[in-house]
């Protein structure tokens, strides 16, 4: 048995398989459920772990099947997908103990948490595919597999929100096959190479390419919420916190922003997406998003609509990072995409524990909240000041890249005020929380305390995951120098893409 | 030349035609029935005038194999769409 | 080896007329039956994929005076998805049918819809091609009109005189044939006919029958109420394999024995017809009250795709991309087999357990019933055409042809057709998540379950990740 064939699909399948048994789980086997997901998101961290070490040790690892003439689907280690692949397998592990902890007493845990796996195997794929046709494939199967679990608590508001996601993504999703197929007939199975291989094709061509090319940014950018096509963000906070954790910090949205890095880097290459005049499409497009969700963000009262919102800008940075030309603004938007994912769960994660223990779902509710529940607020903390960019936390480093890169590609006319005005907005809307939090005097009675004080301020499945996260992004913004922190990596990629 | 299998193959084509509108205006279940019987005999008259060979020489076997099974298939049709016609006025009686 | 062409016309035959003499050992006998007609068709895919096309003459006698059959990659296809629907669907219908007297008068009509079937797509000459189809016909309606109600026999009827209608301008088409070239053989046929006044009457005849056959639209009227009226696995057959007979009757006079005389023009009016289909069946599937007539307009709609192929598939230049558009269209046809015959199947779990199959009230039925509403899940990805199933294979390699033929308005109808089919299957879905748990065991109806979840779970799994096949399969054609 081949390692090197295999070791892609069996990282795919090592949350595929718990996920279909889970299915077949009765209502109440929950030592059987537990197991079965922590095993399989250990196994995955392992083989991770071994992918990991391969990658850097010049293994290749690919595993290839094909499923039509010409349509090969095919699964890569290369470095952005390890990038990817890891993040998405911390995360995973992390918010499947904090689901376990918020569902308690919840009803179909069962579907919710094969759901669950099959949207984790999707992300994976779709993280280790190594040609735009296996990329597509999974884009459509994290949609399939997230709808499940926006609907999940069934109400009428829960299926609307639904219905709402799946209208976006769909429609998406059409446009990304037009697209992809478009590319395919013009230009053959377009693998993902590093510098891409579009610049080859001459230059009667280059029309189409531009169509295709926005033609992937739309589809792209309904899951990466690009302004105007982020509509179903807002509406999808129906869904139970685990799932907007999961779909804000490493599924969905993340997947659309990896996307877009993937088209630009590998198959159009950044030097001709360029030449093309695209770069600059994705730009504007970049910054306008930035400064609507925050300005959006800034009038939100429900706090994980603010989140949402707060998501909407900030992924987007990572488009910003790709749309800035040179090695220096690629780093940034690279290393934004596990930054933000870390930070941004701490913060849903603690959305989930103001619910689930206070019943708090508004910002003009959070009064004191810091001395009810130290811990979770200040991982909310860290979370918030990281995305306001404060040194020495992991978002700090991301928007120092972004202005440093923007400076040398002569493009620190606009990008740099984009990122004062957004590290402004973003302290306008978090700052105010925390003073809340933490200096205000509380209401004489939370909403609907439903998890009492006791030794612990809540329960310790949803109080670990939210601390743990928080650590990460300190520690990701500390020690960023060290060897196999995430800015290493990405400027591993960086370095990769550009030839240096 | 007008000889006669030319004449039996142009009445069949006729006899098709209007087999083929009766069964189309007509919304009675008898008449749509009757109507593509006309078609079937129509066509069978195509097919005896193919059989024709020549003056002396024996007819062509196989069309009229073909008109034979023809002619089978559709008394069963017929069959059962009268059967189907008899148990939908017993639906509509019970109605 | 020849010989497994004629055990695949005798066994069912055989065993449809045991079940008319021995009632109460049917469901055994029928059993049996499918088992080893299913084994026996897998033994001819496999050997038409080692040697290519086989063929067997009855009895002996020569092709022009005897009846030859012919199976080869595309018939083998088609056959092995017959065997497999008609096994599941027989083994759910022997728990559908509660009462013995239901079972007494369906087994033997039942196989002899099989028995057609098989001898349809292994039929080598014109005339016997007829015979079948008036065959296929008429047990179809017979099957149809067992749903006893008003509105099924209503339903059955109409479906019978359009069957006639349709069998008599094939056999005009035929008579035609004849007339020209003197021969039946559609090999031979194939070799001989030129474009000529008789030889375009003749495939214009036999194309109109078919196409009333194969309900494209606007010949489609006929469909929804038949299908919709019809017991479950008869209608799971009906819009899985019986339009499908029609539709590839269509194929093989248009791209074999027609070849060289099919016009790009004519190619584009089937196109068209395919995507007024597309368009209005998945229009009135949006609009309809019931999963069964939801069902049934999804059927007109899914067959439009197949014809929408047409004017891809002739615009491209015989050769590897031309296969693999064909490999595409037939990957369609094969994934639409599976995905609605199951999707019917797991309705009519529904429609019993419910008494009635109304999409505004499913919710408690729905919820209920978990692996139903997953196979129903797995029919609608199929349908729409998403990954991993065969049919998203077949809308790429569609998709890609349009592209490469430059004719780009085929793929707004295709993405607008899935779109459309995304809404009306996550219209039904919606009504599975609830918020109420009800004590859940996740196949509840086992004998009925378990077939609806596997032909559906072909569709979307069995045929999108191994369906590489269909394409080697197709190349052992011509």
């Amino acid at each position: 048995m081949n390692l090197d064939n295999w070791l892609p699909l069996l990282i795919v399948a090592s949350s595929l398989v718990p996920g279909v048994v889970i299915f077949f789980l009765k209502e109440g086997s929950h030592g059987t459920r537990t197991f079965l997901n922590l095993a399989g998101a250990a196994v995955k961290l392992l083989l991770v772990g071994v992918m990991i070490w391969g990658v850097f040790h010049q293994h290749n690892y690919e595993t290839r099947w094909t499923l039509a003439p010409g349509l090969d689907l095919v699964l890569r280690a290369d470095t952005l997908s390890v990038l990817f692949v890891t993040l998405s397998t911390v995360l995973w592990l992390v918010t499947t103990v904090y689901a376990i902890g918020y569902l308690e007493k919840s009803p179909h845990r069962s579907r919710f948490f094969g759901f669950f796996s099959l949207c984790v195997s999707a992300t994976i794929g779709l993280a280790l595919a190594g040609n735009l046709f296996t990329f597509v494939i999974f884009y459509e199967l994290l949609t399939l597999a997230t709808y499940p679990l926006v609907a999940h608590r069934g109400t009428p508001e829960a299926l609307r929100g639904a219905r709402i996601y799946l209208a976006y993504t769909l429609g998406g999703g059409a446009l990304l096959l037009i697209g992809t197929v478009w590319l395919h007939v013009i230009a053959g199975p377009t693998a993902f190479i590093e510098g891409g291989v579009l610049s080859q094709l001459p230059a009667e061509y280059h029309g189409q390419l531009k169509a295709i090319f926005l033609l992937l940014l739309i589809g792209l950018g309904v899951k990466a919420a690009l302004v105007p096509l982020h509509g179903w963000l807002p509406q999808a906070m129906v869904a139970p916190a685990p799932v907007s954790a999961l779909l804000h910090a490493v599924a969905v949205v993340k997947a659309g922003a990896f996307g877009i890095v993937r088209v630009v880097y590998d198959v159009y290459g950044v030097n001709f997406t360029d030449q093309l005049g695209l770069l600059a499409v994705l730009g504007v497009a970049a910054a306008i998003t930035i400064v609507y969700g925050s300005l959006k963000a800034l009038f939100q009262d429900n706090l994980k609509k603010r989140l949402a919102y707060s998501t909407v800008s900030q992924v987007s940075y990572i488009a910003l990072g790709t749309a800035i030309l040179g090695p220096i603004g690629t780093i940034g938007g690279i290393v934004h995409l596990v930054h933000q994912g870390i930070m941004k769960i701490t913060l849903f994660f603690a959305a989930g524990n103001y619910a689930e223990t206070l019943g708090i779902h508004k910002v003009s509710e959070m009064n004191g909240v810091g001395q009810r529940m130290p811990a979770t607020t200040l991982a909310f903390s860290i979370a918030a000041l990281g995305m306001i960019g404060i040194p020495p936390i992991a978002g700090f480093i991301s928007k120092w890249y972004l202005g440093l890169g923007a400076i040398e590609a002569d493009m620190a006319g606009w990008v740099i005020p984009v990122l004062i005005i957004s590290s402004l907005l973003n302290a306008a809307y978090f700052l105010p929380v925390l003073y809340r939090a933490w200096f205000c005097q509380p209401a004489p009675a939370w909403p609907a305390e439903h998890i009492p004080a006791a030794r612990y301020e809540t329960a310790g499945a949803l109080l670990w995951p939210p601390v743990v996260t928080a650590g990460l992004a300190l520690a990701a913004g500390l020690f960023a120098a060290a060897p196999y922190s995430p800015l290493e990596w990405a400027d591993l990629i960086a370095q990769r893409e550009y030839g240096l | 030349m007008m000889t006669a299998h030319w004449l039996y193959g142009l009445t069949g084509c006729l006899v098709v035609a209007l087999g083929l509108r009766t069964a189309l205006l007509h919304a009675t279940l008898l008449h749509r029935l009757i109507g593509i019987n006309v078609m079937g005999a129509g066509v069978f008259l195509v097919l005896i005038a193919v059989a024709y060979r020549g003056p002396g020489v024996a007819p062509d076997p196989v069309p009229q194999a073909l008109v034979l099974t023809g002619i089978v298939v559709a008394v069963s049709a017929t069959a059962l769409a009268l059967a189907l016609g008899r148990r939908l006025t017993a639906e509509q009686d019970n109605e | 080896m020849n010989d497994t062409l004629i055990w695949l016309v005798a066994l069912p035959l055989v065993g449809s007329i045991a079940t008319l003499l021995l009632p109460r050992q049917a469901t055994g006998l029928v059993n049996v039956t499918a088992v080893a007609t299913t084994a026996i068709a897998g033994t001819l895919l496999y050997t038409v994929a080692g040697q290519g096309a086989l063929s067997y003459e009855i009895g002996g006698w020569m092709a022009g005076l005897g009846i030859a059959l012919r199976a080869d990659g595309l018939s083998s296809l088609l056959l092995v998805m017959t065997a497999l629907v008609v096994l599941a669907s027989s083994f759910y219908a022997g728990a559908y049918f509660s009462k013995t007297a239901e079972r007494a008068r369906f087994w033997p009509l039942w196989l002899m819809l099989w028995t057609a079937l098989n001898a349809l797509l292994l039929s080598g000459d014109l005339f016997n091609l007829y015979v079948t189809l008036e065959l296929l016909g008429l047990s179809a309606v017979a099957l149809a009109s067992l749903g006893g109600k008003l509105a099924a026999v209503q339903a059955a009827l109409r479906y019978l005189l359009v069957g006639l209608l349709g069998s008599m301008m094939f056999l005009a088409g035929v008579s035609l044939i004849y007339a020209g070239y003197g021969t039946l053989d559609l090999a031979t046929l194939a070799q001989a006919v030129e474009p000529g006044p008789v030889a375009w009457t003749a495939l214009a005849l036999m194309t109109a029958g078919l196409l009333l056959k194969t309900a494209l639209f606007p010949l489609h009227f006929w469909l929804p109420p038949a299908h919709a009226s019809a017991p479950a696995p008869v209608s799971a057959v009906l819009s899985a394999l019986v339009v499908k007979a029609a539709f590839y009757l269509i194929l093989r006079l248009w791209l074999d024995v027609f070849a060289n005389m099919v016009t790009p023009a004519a190619a584009r009016l089937l196109g068209v017809m395919g995507a007024a289909a597309i368009l209005w069946g998945s229009w009135r599937a949006l609009r309809t009250e019931r999963l069964k007539l939801l069902a049934a307009y999804s059927t007109v709609a899914q067959l439009g795709y197949l014809f929408l192929s047409f004017p891809v598939l002739l615009a491209l230049p015989p050769g590897p991309a031309r296969d693999a558009a064909l490999g595409g269209l037939v990957i369609l046809a094969l994934t639409h087999g599976f995905a609605k015959a199951g999707l019917f199947l797991a309705i009519g779990i529904i429609q019993q357990r419910a008494g009635h199959d109304r999409i505004r009230e499913l919710d408690g039925t729905a919820q209920r019933l978990p692996a139903t509403t997953f196979a129903i899940a797995l029919g609608g990805v199929a349908l729409i055409g998403l990954p991993p199933s065969g049919a998203f294979l077949g809308k790429w390699q569609l998709i890609s042809g349009a592209f490469a033929t430059g004719q780009w308005l085929w793929v707004l109808v295709i993405i607008a057709g899935s779109l459309l089919a995304a809404a009306y299957m996550f219209r039904v879905l919606g009504h599975a998540f609830g918020n109420r748990a009800y004590p859940q065991r996740a196949v509840t109806v086992a004998r009925e379950e378990w077939p609806a979840l596997v032909l559906t779970g072909t569709a979307v799994i069995g045929l999108g990740l191994a369906g590489a096949p269909v394409w080697q399969l197709l190349g052992s054609n011509a």
